[in-house]
C-alpha cells in the first residue's frame, strides 16, 4: 500500500503537473494524438466499409484484415516505421502505426453493420425508386449506425491504450511518464503514470457510454431486431 | 574488418548473415515468447473457466464478473505492466500476470456466451436422463460451448503473442526485446526479423488452435457437410 501512497504523493506534487514534460502537457499530447488518429482512421475505414457493405462484396477481406491486425504487434510496426524515412517526420511513425491499428475494428464493425441491415428494408427502399447512393446514405448507413459507433468506441479506447506505446519509441503522451519513471527507477512515478493512463482510458469509455445513452432512440437500436 | 558486401555492415532490412550469426539469440527470444504466451493463456483459461461457469449458474455474478474483466481489458498494456510492478518487480511473472488479466476478458466472455447458447431443451433432456449438475456441465454444456470458447481462446492467444512485445519494457518481452534493442541501435535486420517472427508465431498459433478445435468438435463439420 505504501507504493500507492508514494504514487499519490507524486501525483499531488504540483510541480509534476506543470511545465514541458508535466502531466498537463502529456495529457494534451495524448488526447491530440488519440483524436487525430481516430479521425484519420475513420476517414480511411468508414467510406471503404460503407461502400463494400452496400455492394455486399469483400466481406472476407474486411474480417480477415481485422484478424491479421490483431496478430501484428503495434510496437513492432512503430519501430519498423521509425527506421524508415517516415521516422524523420516527428510523430509520423506513431500516427501511421496507430491508424493501422485502429482501422481493422472500424472496418469490420461498419461492414457487419451494413450487412446486417434488414434486406426487406433495403428491397422496400429500392422499390421506392431510391438510387444506390440514396439507399446507402438514407437507409443502410443510419440503420448500421449502432454497430458503426460501437466500432468507433472500440477503436477510441484501444487507441488511448495503445498510444502509450509511442513513449517506448520516444514519442509523446502519457506513456512518457511511465517510461521516464522506468529510466529513473522511480516506482511511484511509474505507478502514477499507469494510474493516469488507465483513468484516461476509462474516461473515454465512459464518454462513449454516455454518448450512446444520450443518443436519439433510432441510433441505439442495435439489439432491437434480435429482441423481436 | 567487415567486407564491403556484408549486409550487416550495410544495415540492410533483409540479411541472411544476421539469421545465421544470431541464430542462438533469435531462438532464445522465440522460446521466451512462446513460454510467456503459453503460460499466460493457460493460466487465463484456468481462471476464466470457473468464472464463466459461476456467472452462468448464478445470474447475479455475471454482471460483476463481466464488468471487472472489461475494466481490466481497458487498462493499457504498458500501464498494466507498470501497475503490477510493485507486486512482482522486474520479472517474467510480471509480464505473465499482465497477459493473464488481458486474456481473462476475452475468455470469460466467449465461454459464457457458449454456455448461454446451450439450448434449454438439451439441458432438460440430459436432466431427464438422470444427469447430475456436474455431469451435465462436463459432458453436455462444456462440449457444446467449445466452439465459442475456442474462438475466444484463439483471439486471446493471438493478442497475447502481440502483447508480449511490450514486456520489453521490463526486459521480458521475447522477440520484443530484440525489437526494442534494435530500435536503440538502429539495427534494421534485427527489427524486421523479430517483427516477422512475431506475426509468424501468431498465425501458427491460430492455425494450430483451429486444428485443435476441429479435432475436438467433429459434430460441427458433420452438420455443415
Amino acid at each position: 500500500m505504501t507504493t500507492l501512497g508514494d504514487a499519490w504523493d507524486w501525483l499531488s506534487t504540483s510541480a509534476h503537473w506543470s511545465g514541458d514534460g508535466g502531466i498537463w502537457h502529456r495529457l494534451v499530447q495524448h488526447l491530440v494524438l488519440t483524436v487525430v488518429c481516430l479521425v484519420i482512421s475513420c476517414l480511411v475505414a468508414l467510406p471503404v466499409a460503407l461502400v463494400l457493405g452496400h455492394l455486399g462484396k469483400g466481406g472476407a477481406l474486411a474480417v480477415n484484415i481485422s484478424n491479421v491486425g490483431r496478430a501484428v504487434p503495434t510496437f513492432a510496426v512503430l519501430v519498423l516505421l521509425l527506421l524508415t524515412p517516415i521516422g524523420d517526420w516527428g510523430e509520423g511513425p506513431t500516427v501511421v502505426a496507430l491508424v493501422l491499428f485502429a482501422v481493422p475494428p472500424l472496418l469490420t464493425n461498419a461492414y457487419v453493420g451494413m450487412r446486417e441491415v434488414d434486406r426487406g428494408v433495403v428491397q422496400a427502399a429500392r422499390g421506392m425508386g431510391m438510387t444506390g447512393w440514396q439507399m446507402l446514405w438514407r437507409v443502410e448507413a443510419p440503420l448500421a449506425l449502432p454497430l458503426i459507433m460501437s466500432g468507433v468506441r472500440i477503436a477510441a479506447v484501444q487507441l488511448v491504450a495503445t498510444a502509450t506505446i509511442a513513449a517506448l519509441a520516444g514519442g509523446g503522451g502519457l506513456g512518457r511518464i511511465i517510461t521516464a519513471g522506468f529510466n529513473l527507477a522511480s516506482t511511484p512515478q511509474v505507478v502514477a503514470g499507469a494510474v493516469l493512463v488507465a483513468a484516461f482510458a476509462l474516461v473515454v469509455e465512459a464518454f462513449f457510454e454516455a454518448a450512446e445513452r444520450l443518443a436519439p432512440g433510432w441510433a441505439r437500436t442495435a439489439r432491437r431486431r434480435r429482441a423481436e | 574488418m567487415t567486407p564491403p558486401d556484408d549486409c550487416l555492415a550495410r544495415n540492410e532490412w533483409i540479411c541472411g548473415e544476421y539469421l545465421s550469426t544470431r541464430r542462438r539469440i533469435l531462438l532464445d527470444a522465440v522460446v521466451q515468447h512462446l513460454e510467456l504466451t503459453t503460460v499466460s493463456v493457460l493460466i487465463g483459461l484456468a481462471i476464466a473457466l470457473p468464472l464463466a461457469v459461476v456467472a452462468r449458474r448464478w445470474g447475479i455474478a455475471a454482471g460483476p464478473v463481466l464488468a471487472v474483466t472489461t475494466v481490466l481489458y481497458t487498462i493499457p498494456s504498458l500501464a498494466m505492466f507498470s501497475l503490477l510492478l510493485p507486486v512482482y518487480g522486474l520479472s517474467a511473472t510480471l509480464v505473465v500476470a499482465g497477459l493473464v488479466l488481458y486474456s481473462l476478458t476475452l475468455l470469460v466472455r466467449n465461454i459464457l456466451a457458449g454456455l448461454r447458447a446451450v439450448p434449454e431443451e438439451t439441458r432438460q433432456a440430459a436432466r431427464g436422463m438422470g444427469y447430475g449438475p456436474i455431469r451435465l456441465l462436463l459432458t453436455v454444456e462444456l462440449p457444446l460451448a467449445l466452439p465459442a470458447a475456442m474462438a475466444g481462446l484463439r483471439i486471446a492467444t493471438v493478442s497475447a503473442v502481440s502483447l508480449v512485445t511490450v514486456g520489453a519494457i521490463v526486459g521480458f518481452g521475447g522477440l520484443g526485446n530484440l525489437i526494442y534493442a534494435g530500435m536503440n541501435t538502429y539495427f534494421k535486420a534485427q527489427v524486421l526479423t523479430a517483427s516477422v517472427l512475431c506475426v509468424v508465431i501468431a498465425v501458427a498459433a491460430d492455425v494450430l488452435l483451429l486444428g485443435v478445435q476441429r479435432l475436438l468438435t467433429p459434430w460441427t463439420r458433420a452438420g455443415r457437410a
